[in-house]
């Protein structure tokens, strides 16, 4: 490649970042600014004078501590349950050869097409009747074993599928019953699909907005992405510092991890498309 | 004294040799339902059984607050045929999907195409386009709807560059255009994720050959590049196309379904009727419409793919 056609290819790179990380540093940026700052013209790219004022209303005006803790616990329920459902039920359509198995993938896969959107009625419905409205039962039980959890289920199968079969025999031989070669033998190499697994669930019930909002009604038990809408003044207008300090409280955690393990993050999710 | 004559002990009946009953076949088979379990009862508890519930509510007037739910047969199919907010709603939904779909795909193949270069750093710009995927949903579209608001920042660096910028959110047109660009931004670096890999499973030999006989870097991608990763490109439509028709937490954020109707896409619109108008008949109905077109177009996609996925693993 020709210096000139590089220079190129970097300038159309650089102009081409703008809008993809312009939005997180102005929302990282705004938030440290004073109120008189945030509609400043023309604009500043840092704050002249940064305060952590917003930060502290974050926590005074919604117990944002809990409901941050509530989207915690809640997405790492999710991932471990959907790691053991996915898992399991993946391993088996790969390496059993048991009667029904075709069809029950078929049934199985067909949940793949049915949006949770198309269900949430229903669902309602159902968790109303059990009492579990306003809860955090339906936001991990759903995920984990209905629809959500479909997609884990076949990576995790194209995963299996790619294992010897000389592996598995090794392990009769020494006497191991089919959960002894699931457990000892395959899961341990299963590592790559794991991470896939557990970075896009986790992600997954970290955004999750349609369920909390129709299922959960008290302010303690919110989750984060329902609480950052919930920072406006007596006449519905945002209280745009907070939520943007809010909005970075949200993002910090997963952008470092992001940050520090982006190899595992972006070819972990890139295999989750790759097999199809 | 009589003599007893003794018997001969009966031999002991042995059972004739059987097979045990739990082969390892019959194991394996046990194993596999046992396994399975939990994500079959899963499917029928909160798929299936819900479907079915779907289309048995669409044949009711329901109204939670009045608490009635009465058998009406095909009332709420003839009031979604003559629904005068149907029309707009399906062609804010289309709108939404087909911008999307045309945006993100190509935008996500130039940058895979851009970053498969032999260039230093592209890791660095590959983490960068990447980093919304990671970025709260909710997060990313406050911090769009900060920056489109009339006198927010986008509008003030396009009037450095002397231009006046219009209230994004406020207009027909760039509302629609807001929420779609918002969304591409935010979910490109998946696709373009995926792209790179096919695009590095591309043999160099081929563009050798393409090189040596002669053909121009754009036939090149026209007819080595992009029929070899027709697969991820089917891949990626498909993925794309169905969570374009699940959008609903950056309209809900940014626009609530407005100005007017120009954003209220389908499945907004079906949270509007049955969570805020209570009218969970008429959105089991609504619900019902959003899965036959998903349906449909996922079949669509996955027919096509004969005709335009020219070499399959």
């Amino acid at each position: 490649m020709s210096p000139k056609l590089k220079l190129l290819v970097y300038a159309v790179l650089l102009v081409c970042c703008v809008p993809f990380v312009f939005p997180t540093w102005w929302m990282a940026t705004t938030s440290l600014k004073p109120v008189n700052e945030i509609f400043a013209f023309p604009p500043t790219l840092w704050p002249s004078d940064a305060t952590f004022e917003a930060y502290r209303q974050v926590f005074a005006l919604q117990p944002f501590g809990q409901q941050y803790l509530n989207s915690f616990y809640i997405a790492v329920l999710v991932t471990l349950g959907t790691l053991v459902v996915s898992s399991l039920a993946g391993y088996a359509f790969a390496r059993i050869p048991f009667r029904g198995s075709g069809v029950v993938f078929v049934l199985v896969l067909a949940g793949l097409l049915v949006p949770n959107e198309v269900t949430i009625i229903p669902l309602y419905r159902m968790f109303d009747g059990l009492g579990l409205v306003n809860t955090h039962w339906p936001l991990i039980l759903i995920p984990v074993l209905g629809a959500p959890s479909v997609l884990a289920t076949f990576i995790m199968r194209q995963f299996f599928i790619t294992l010897p079969r000389e592996l598995e025999e090794a392990g009769r031989v020494d006497g191991l019953g089919r959960f002894g070669l699931f457990w000892q033998v395959s899961l341990p190499l299963a590592k790559p699909a794991i991470g896939a697994v557990s970075i896009f669930t986790f992600l997954h019930s970290w955004n999750l907005f349609l369920e909390p909002i129709v299922f959960l009604s008290s302010k303690d038990k919110f989750t984060i992405p329902q609480a950052l809408t919930q920072y406006v003044d007596a006449y519905g207008g945002a209280l745009w510092n907070v939520q943007l300090a809010a909005a970075t409280l949200s993002a910090l955690p997963v952008l470092i991890v992001f940050v520090l393990a982006q190899r595992q993050f972006v070819e972990g999710l890139a295999q989750t498309g790759l097999k199809g | 004294m009589t003599l007893v004559a003794e018997k001969p002990a009966p031999a002991p009946v042995r059972a004739p040799e059987r097979a045990p009953y739990w082969t390892m076949r019959r194991r394996d088979e046990l194993a596999g339902w046992l396994m399975v379990a939990p994500q079959l009862a899963g499917i029928v508890a909160f798929v299936v059984v819900p479907l079915g519930l779907v289309v048995w509510y669409s044949l009711h007037e329901w109204n939670v607050l009045a608490g009635t739910f009465d058998f009406v047969g095909g009332a709420n199919y003839e009031q979604l045929g003559s629904d005068p907010r149907l029309g707009p709603a399906l062609r804010a939904t289309g709108l939404f999907s087909i911008g999307l779909v045309v945006l993100n795909l190509s935008l996500a193949l130039f940058l895979a195409v851009l970053l498969n270069q032999k260039l230093r750093g592209t890791v660095v710009f590959r983490t960068l386009f990447f980093s919304p995927v990671v970025v709260t949903l909710v997060a990313w579209t406050i911090v769009w709807g900060f920056l489109l608001q009339d006198n927010g920042g986008v509008n003030g660096f396009l009037d450095l560059l002397g231009i006046d910028g219009p209230n994004w959110l406020r207009g027909d047109t760039t509302a629609m255009i807001a929420v779609i660009v918002v969304q591409l931004f935010k979910g490109v670096g998946l696709n373009m994720v995926l792209f790179l890999a096919a695009l590095q499973g591309v043999p160099a030999e081929l563009y050798e050959a393409a090189r040596i006989d002669g053909a121009s870097a754009w036939a090149r991608f026209r007819r080595v590049t992009v029929p070899l990763i027709s697969p991820t490109i089917l891949l990626t439509s498909i993925l794309t196309v169905v969570g374009s028709l699940q959008v609903f937490a950056q309209i809900a954020v940014l626009t609530q379904g407005g100005p007017g109707t120009s954003t209220t896409v389908l499945v907004y619109y079906l949270y509007q009727q049955a969570f805020q108008f209570h009218h969970f008949g008429y959105g089991a109905t609504i619900s019902l419409l959003l899965f036959i077109i998903v349906l449909a177009l996922t079949v669509l996609q996955w027919r096509m793919r004969k005709r335009w996925v020219f070499h399959e693993s």
